[in-house]
């Protein structure tokens, strides 16, 4: 019988399948991903003038942890996503979790402020362009992580290339953080949030297409 | 009831990750047979021929994807969720579509059904109607879950004639329920 051929054949010279290989492939995603990101806001976007500055300050260092948080959990959701039967439950919750923590905040820092200067403290001098430079420098992230994913065996096909767009965002405006000079709470929680949604979404909208195996 | 199925396969599904082709043959040896009786089950009289190259597709995309078991989660909701989603490949390459529910607790893959006196009353009187050796051959392959070969040799008969006899049983068989989608 064929399928008995086809089984023989399969076992024959079998060899090793160790594990880890799913999360050493979406580490090295991430690892080249985040250096294109890097080298594209070094020769692209240009560093911060204020960097060395900055560096003293927390601001820079909350920025960065917010957008590598979302990335984690971009990357704990699609680690079981690639897998049959994942639900990636536990990094779509920590992701949404840390979201809520930094739209509160950035609504107490509103409060806070002034009604006439919060304008200026949620709009900051990029927020049009913010977003959009952060789904530009996920592109390639997104394309790789996508790629990877086609030697996996995701189930979940627009679930899967969510978390993809959410893991390429959070490293992209991870590495934006180093060209973005803006220092509100407010402006953070609005704008790299939009930033990593759009990449979240156009993951979700490329999953089904782009993640079928046979 | 295969309640040890988990456990076993789990083991043999280990030894086959760190390079063991024998205990590889088992593990697909198994779902060859699980397979074969999710897809004939799910496919309908017009597919029911196609079942087997459903089973060696997924077969195969089993073995390339294999470094996706985690060995932390159940090797058979692994299997079974690859199965499914070959299932809805199936009819989405063939235009149609099917919901193809997904069994929360009860993954049909792995659960041997075990008909109820009533089912079995009405097993009996729709297997009743066909000829003896066609009836064995369909209690064989499509309830027990024997392969063909293993079935047919029940019967004394090739591999080829028992698909043969199987195919005309079933086709009589759906002839008589009607066409039923699920």
């Amino acid at each position: 019988m064929e399928t008995e051929k086809l089984i023989d054949a399969l076992s024959a010279d079998l060899r090793p399948a160790p594990a880890g290989q799913v999360s050493r492939g979406i580490i090295g995603v991430a690892v080249t991903g985040g250096l294109v990101a890097l080298a594209l806001v070094v020769w692209w976007l240009g560093l911060r003038a204020d960097l060395m500055n900055a560096m003293h300050g927390p601001m820079l260092w909350i920025k960065a942890s917010y957008a590598a948080l979302l990335g984690l959990g971009g990357y704990l959701a699609l680690e079981r996503l690639s897998r049959p039967a994942g639900t990636g439950r536990v990094g779509v919750l920590l992701a949404g979790a840390i979201l809520l923590v930094l739209l509160a905040a950035g609504t107490l820092q509103l409060m806070a402020t002034a009604p006439g200067a919060r304008m200026d403290l949620w709009m900051g001098n990029s927020a049009r362009r913010c977003p959009v430079y952060i789904l530009l420098l996920a592109l390639p992230i997104l394309a790789g992580t996508l790629l990877t994913l086609r030697r996996f065996a995701p189930t979940r096909l627009a679930m899967a290339g969510g978390a993809a767009g959410l893991f390429a965002g959070g490293v992209a405006a991870t590495a934006y953080g180093l060209h973005c000079p803006e220092t509100s709470v407010a402006f953070l929680a609005t704008w790299y949030s939009l930033g990593v949604l759009l990449s979240t979404g156009l993951g979700a909208a490329l999953g089904p297409w782009l993640l079928r195996w046979r | 009831m295969f309640l040890d199925v988990e456990p076993r396969l789990k083991a043999l599904m280990l030894r086959a990750q760190a390079g063991d082709g024998v205990a590889w043959r088992e593990v697909l040896t198994v779902l060859n047979g699980r397979l074969t009786t999710y897809f004939s089950r799910r496919l309908g009289a017009d597919h029911v021929s196609e079942a087997e190259d459903l089973v060696q597709e997924t077969l195969l995309a089993v073995h390339r994807r294999r470094m996706t078991y985690d060995v932390t989660q159940p090797f058979t909701a692994w299997a079974y969720a690859i199965a499914r989603y070959k299932l809805i490949d199936f009819w989405r390459r063939r235009g149609v579509r099917r919901h193809v529910p997904l069994d929360d607790v009860a993954e049909t893959l792995w659960v041997d059904v075990e008909p109820s006196g009533e089912i079995n009353t009405d097993l009996d009187r729709l297997l009743g109607g066909l000829p003896a050796k066609q009836e064995q051959l369909v209690r064989g392959v499509r309830i027990e879950g024997l392969s063909l070969a293993e079935a047919g040799e029940r019967l004394g008969m090739t591999e080829g004639a028992a698909k043969v006899s199987l195919h005309r049983a079933l086709k009589a068989l759906m002839a008589k329920v009607g066409p039923r989608g699920d």
